[in-house]
């Protein structure tokens, strides 16, 4: 029954993978180039690498921007799990549509409105600004995602299963831990991921509420090419890819093995 | 190892007999129920699911739910579990008023309709739930899970995850899970609905062991009526929210306090008619159609000439003949219309005159009868008094 491949099929598929990857192949290759000069190849080399590794600015950047992404990650999951929960337990409490509509905001918020806000109330509380304040505000607009992706998977959760833990001698709360929460983690994982995705990608908010010592990578960047491309932030992305295909290749191996349990 | 099995049933069904016979609490006014349902009725927005409804359960008894899908009883074991409060009356579990107890301290362990198996922890697990709730040593849960996986037979199966199971399998399992931790109150909605018959047969006798064993009080909802006669000590017929008769299940089936009752459990011929005559211990009842009267035994309910009423008859009451025979004050007349052979009985579907079709079941007691009846034969119905109930409503 395999459907045989026509010409068409290959050559859309073709277009397709080139449209997409082409331009990343692009900078991989000419992060290894040893000519300064962006289009024109000079023979391999790994010089940018090493420069990078020299580089201390990039990599104070790149720690600011992992610790950020990491912690803002981290309270939004918390924090986004327990909108969720709320969204799809309590389905008749004063208010739900406003909160409803609340949590969802910050996903159709223009960002720089977003980090203009946040600017203004880390201003008028004085807040001194760099990591904490930038993870803060991560933190704020990532949550809304994280209670998007877990709300899904609490919606079609069989409560059943909680009421049978309960029948058999389990409080609500070790029940949420030993019932719910194994098999809703896969989201929760799932909504983290996102979380520090978005928090490591984003430039605008960031640029608003940070301070003068603190620079995050992608601000860094986006310094560094208004300035002229240099080879180096080549060199920097196809990093950024590996580590990122790596991630993306375990997630989806270690969801595939959640799916099917070994036997 | 399966001769030990086989005889320990043996052994044990015995004993069931002997217990069971002089089981009957409720009809013992000093006796206490150990559950009460008072009045209870449950409301879901605009829909009434349970409706004033008074039933109780005796301690060691073994109650049956029967009734029509969507008549409430889910909602009855839902109620004592914990997960719903009535909307109206109250539940009492010994001398204490349940409501406003969480279900994780109630002393009733439920085996919910749709298994509700933990499907991220495998069957070992899902089993020792209850015990590893209640902080039971581990080597006691160990032996008491094996015990347990042996008694569902589902030993080889002790490390799979739940979807790796069948369906008959995974009901297995729940029902282990709710009674390892041996509760005083044990409520099994439908347990065996997916079980094969042999299975279903043995794990019966398994429940009924068990429940004797371990002096358990069980309330099961069954849509198995067979399951409910062989099983219960009483069952408790029910109808959009209430309950239309309470009874062992000889007396539900034998004596149906209604119309609804009698067609609800096992078949039944109604033939409808007006009380004639009231005589000391028989009625004569005119039939509507037409087609004679009928001597029907009188029983408890007081009935007056003029009374429309019916008359239930079970199929296997009824006598079929190829003659009229002189001597039976009970006639129905017509033409064999259609003929089941089931194996160990036939059921002969006889029309009458008026077109109604009756239902009459014969026990193959011989492997070959000379002349056997066929359609469109003419036929002759007879039955005794006694095999007729008389229903009012
Ligand atoms: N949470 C609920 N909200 C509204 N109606 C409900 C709810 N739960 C049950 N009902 C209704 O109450 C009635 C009784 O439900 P219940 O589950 O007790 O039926 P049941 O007798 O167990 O039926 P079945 O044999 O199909 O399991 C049904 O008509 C059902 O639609
Ligand atoms: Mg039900």
């Amino acid at each position: 029954m395999t459907r045989r491949w026509t010409l068409f099929d290959t050559t859309a598929l073709t277009f397709g993978f080139a449209f997409l990857y082409l331009p990343l192949l692009v900078l991989v290759v000419y992060s290894f180039n040893d000519s300064r000069l962006l289009n024109v190849w000079g023979g391999f080399s790994t010089r940018w690498y090493v420069e990078l590794w020299n580089d201390k600015v990039l990599l104070t950047a790149l720690r600011n921007s992992l610790g950020i992404a990491l912690f803002s990650a981290a309270i939004a999951t918390f924090f986004g799990t327990l909108a969720a929960l709320a969204l799809v337990r309590y389905t008749r409490f004063w208010g739900r549509p406003l909160f409803t509509g609340m949590v969802y905001a910050p996903m159709v918020m223009p960002e720089v409105v977003t980090g203009l806000s946040l600017l203004l109330f880390f201003v008028s509380i004085n807040a001194e600004r760099g990591f904490w304040t930038v993870t803060l505000a991560h933190t704020s607009f990532t949550m809304c995602y994280v209670a998007v992706v877990v709300q899904s998977r609490l919606v079609a959760f069989d409560r059943t299963l909680e009421e049978a833990a309960q029948d058999l001698g389990c409080p609500p709360l070790r029940t949420f831990f030993t019932i719910t929460l194994p098999l809703i983690a896969p989201s929760v994982l799932a909504g983290f991921l996102l979380a520090f995705t978005l928090s490591l990608d984003d430039v605008v908010i960031a640029s608003f509420v940070t301070g003068p010592g603190t620079s995050t990578l992608p601000i860094e960047i986006f310094n560094k090419a208004r300035r002229g491309l240099s080879p180096e932030i080549n060199a920097l992305s196809s990093l950024i890819l590996l580590v990122v295909t790596v991630a993306v290749v375990t997630s989806s191996l270690l969801s595939k093995r959640a799916l099917i349990p070994a036997r | 190892m399966t001769n030990v099995r086989t005889d320990a049933r043996k052994r044990d069904s015995l004993a069931i007999g002997a217990v069971r016979r002089d089981f009957a609490p409720w009809l013992d006014p000093a006796a206490k129920p150990l559950i009460r349902y008072e009045a209870v009725t449950k409301q879901y927005s605009d829909f009434v699911a349970v409706n004033n409804l008074t039933l109780n359960i005796y301690e060691r008894e073994f109650f049956c739910l029967l009734g029509p899908s969507g008549c409430g009883k889910t909602t009855l074991m839902r109620m004592l579990a914990g997960f719903e409060e009535p909307t109206a009356g109250r539940i009492l579990l010994g001398d204490q008023v349940v409501s406003g107890i969480p279900p994780y301290r109630r002393p009733v362990n439920m085996m919910f309709q749709s298994y509700a198996l933990f499907p991220h922890m495998n069957v070992e697990k899902n089993i020792a739930f209850g015990l590893v709730q209640d902080g039971v040593p581990k080597n006691e849960i160990a032996d008491r899970v094996a015990e347990t996986l042996r008694l569902v037979q589902l030993t080889p199966f002790a490390r799979r995850k739940p979807d790796q199971l069948s369906g008959g399998q995974r009901q297995r399992v729940a029902l282990a899970r709710a009674l390892i931790k041996r509760p005083k109150v044990l409520l099994l909605d439908e347990p065996l609905g997916a079980l094969d018959k042999k299975l279903r047969s043995e794990t019966q006798f398994e429940l009924m062991d068990l429940q004797v064993n371990l002096g358990m009080t069980f309330l099961v909802v069954t849509h198995d009526q067979e399951e409910a006669m062989v099983m219960a000590d009483r069952v408790a017929v029910m109808d959009k929210g209430t309950i239309k008769q309470i009874a062992p299940p000889g007396q539900v089936y034998e004596q149906p306090a209604s119309r609804y009752v009698a067609e609800f459990i096992g078949d039944v011929n109604i033939i409808e008619g007006k009380i004639a005559e009231v005589g000391e211990h028989q009625v004569r009842v005119t039939r509507s159609d037409g087609a004679g009267t009928l001597l029907i035994d009188l029983q408890n309910e007081p009935v007056s000439v003029g009374q429309e009423v019916a008359v239930a008859l079970r199929p296997e009451k009824l006598v079929l003949h190829r003659d009229l025979p002189t001597d039976t004050p009970n006639v129905l007349s017509g033409d064999i219309w259609d003929i089941g052979y089931l194996g160990d009985w036939t059921i002969y579907l006889v029309q009458l005159a008026s077109g109604q079709i009756v239902r009459v079941s014969r026990a193959n007691s011989r492997r070959f009868v000379e002349q056997p009846l066929t359609w469109d034969d003419k036929v002759h119905i007879t039955f005794a008094s006694e095999a007729g109930v008389l229903l009012t409503h």
